[in-house]
């Protein structure tokens, strides 16, 4: 299958620090990735690279076979990759349909048909149009986030732990509704929950202090306890 | 009670002008975080250049357009040429935009000379007429509804155009707008020159207002749009509008009762509202 994504030997800085030092690993089209690792290992700083929200100081990320570090960050959206943030981002005085509109670069019928998929997707979405953002409760913040990242004829979409902070029934709902965008559009997710990782990963990368050390099929990881001792602190 | 309404309404005229300055000085500072001392020099160009129009034309209108295209010239340059260079830093954003207002107003010294100059109202806003027994003054109603206007008219923008919609989400979270695919500095660069020439509009339309001009009134007047922004909160335009009017009226009530306190009773609100609101009365939510 064609990667759609490459960071090849990735390394970046946040101020002084150095906190990405050796990433590397490709996302394939049509699958989802998923990227594990502890607390503070560096993936969030990864998705934040990769959309050229963090400079890279060494290395190269390949996004459709064209070198994308180092862009700025809206010239890397405007090739088709949308960004889920760790804290959602949601404009909070903004409504749902305003959120959504800042994201709409033009409305025509095929953004609209997006647009429609998505709110059948997330009712909530169109139930609450017209209420602020903040006033959403976090899975509907999520909801929004994620609605917000798929509207724009994205090929790719990068997302930061969505099951943080949300009841076990909600990540359910967000679990099976990424399980929808599949058919869609390449995911390369974030994410802490094992069992939501599992559930919608093909394969997995895991960064441990700044480096991808393992990688494979998700199928392999649900068996190897050793690895997920290590790595992520399950037993 | 005559006298109360002339003073509301010599309140609201100068927290109009005021208004004009701090729009685009909360916009500056809620969008791109900066921290711009160079306002107040946009105010006396705006008057400078406006006025020097005026007075060539003998037209008044074309005075305020001539103000309003300074005004974004010189915003243009500024955005480009000093703002661009300190983005991040306020401490750097502090000096060079301190020592531009002071090059700003040295220049108006240079091109128009040091004197101040005397400027009166076109002759179909001299005067004034009478509604009952109360005296109204054209000239200040006339500042009244251009600040009416304009709130009107950017109230619609933030609310229904692409462009506002996206200059609000800024100022709630830039990263995630340009991870929307926005080029910010582009729009970074619209409010800066949008926000200038609001600030020279305030300046033409102050000229006729107070009579005279010099070159000194720019940093006068925008200590009072600092006092504004902090008091309506960083970044809200709707914030500046209240509490421009706020102070305006206050301004106006003081220097007629106890004139030696009137900039202090503004310092006192604005320290009262940083004790008891310090994200302002319209907090701008992140
Ligand atoms: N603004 C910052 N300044 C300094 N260090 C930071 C900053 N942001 C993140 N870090 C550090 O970078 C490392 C990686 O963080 P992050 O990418 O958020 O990890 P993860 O998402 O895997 O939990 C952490 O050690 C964190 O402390
Ligand atoms: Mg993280």
């Amino acid at each position: 299958m064609n990667s759609l994504l490459k960071l090849n030997q990735v390394e970046a800085y946040i101020n002084q620090y150095h906190i990405l030092h050796n990433i590397s690993f490709d996302v394939r089209e049509g699958e989802v990735n998923v990227l594990l690792g502890r607390n503070g290992a560096g993936k969030t700083t990864t998705l934040r690279t990769i959309m050229g929200l963090n400079s890279v100081s060494k290395g190269t990320i390949t996004y459709e076979g064209e070198n994308i570090a180092n862009e700025k960050p809206h010239i890397i959206a405007n090739k088709g990759i949308g960004l889920v943030p760790e804290d959602q981002g949601i404009f909070a005085d903004l409504t749902v349909g305003e959120n959504m509109s800042v994201a709409m670069k033009q409305e025509n019928a095929e953004s609209t048909k997006r647009l429609e998929w998505v709110l059948e997707l997330f009712p909530d979405l169109k139930k609450f149009w017209r209420k602020p953002g903040g006033q959403l409760s976090g899975g509907q913040k999520q909801m929004l986030a994620i609605a917000r990242a798929y509207v724009n004829e994205n090929e790719l979409l990068l997302i930061d732990e969505p099951s943080k902070g949300l009841a076990p029934v909600v990540v359910e709902k967000v679990t099976e509704s990424i399980q929808q965008m599949k058919d869609q559009t390449t995911i390369l997710l974030v994410e802490q929950n094992f069992l939501m990782a599992s559930q919608i990963g093909d394969r997995f990368f895991i960064i441990d202090n700044g480096e991808t050390v393992h990688h494979g099929e998700m199928e392999a990881l649900k068996t190897d306890k050793a690895m997920m001792k290590t790595y992520l602190g399950i037993s | 009670m005559d006298l109360l309404f002339v003073l509301l309404i010599n309140g609201l005229a100068t927290g109009m002008l005021i208004f004009l300055l701090a729009a685009g000085l909360t916009l500056i500072f809620g969008l791109m975080d900066v921290l711009n001392f160079a306002h107040g020099g946009l105010f006396i160009w705006g008057a400078y250049s406006g006025v020097w129009m005026y007075h060539v034309t003998n037209s008044f209108t074309v005075g305020i357009a001539a103000a309003i295209v300074t005004g974004l010239v010189i915003g243009l340059v500024t955005e480009k040429v000093i703002i661009r260079p300190v983005y991040g830093n306020h401490i750097q954003q502090i000096l060079i935009t301190l020592g531009f207002m002071l090059v700003l107003q040295e220049l108006i010294k240079v091109v128009f000379g040091p004197s101040q100059k005397a400027v009166a109202p076109p002759a179909f806003l001299e005067g004034s007429f009478m509604v009952g027994d109360i005296v109204l003054i054209k000239y200040r109603l006339f500042i009244i509804l251009i600040g009416l206007v304009v709130f009107f008219v950017f109230a619609y923008i933030f609310k229904q155009t692409r462009i506002g919609l996206i200059v609000r989400a800024g100022v709630m979270n830039k990263e995630m707008v340009q991870s929307l695919g926005i080029n910010i500095k582009l729009v970074f660069m619209v409010v800066f020159m949008v926000g200038a020439a609001l600030a020279a509009l305030s300046g033409i339309l102050h000229a006729p207002y107070s009579g005279v001009i010099y070159a000194e009134m720019g940093l006068e007047f925008s200590i009072l749009a600092f006092i504004v922004v902090i008091i309506g909160g960083m970044g809200s335009f709707k914030g500046s509008l209240v509490a421009a009017l706020l102070v305006g009226c206050m301004q106006a009530f003081m220097a007629y009762y106890v004139p030696s306190l009137s900039l202090a009773t503004n310092m006192l609100l604005m320290v009262i509202v940083l004790v008891f609101r310090p994200q302002g009365l319209f907090p701008v939510k992140g």
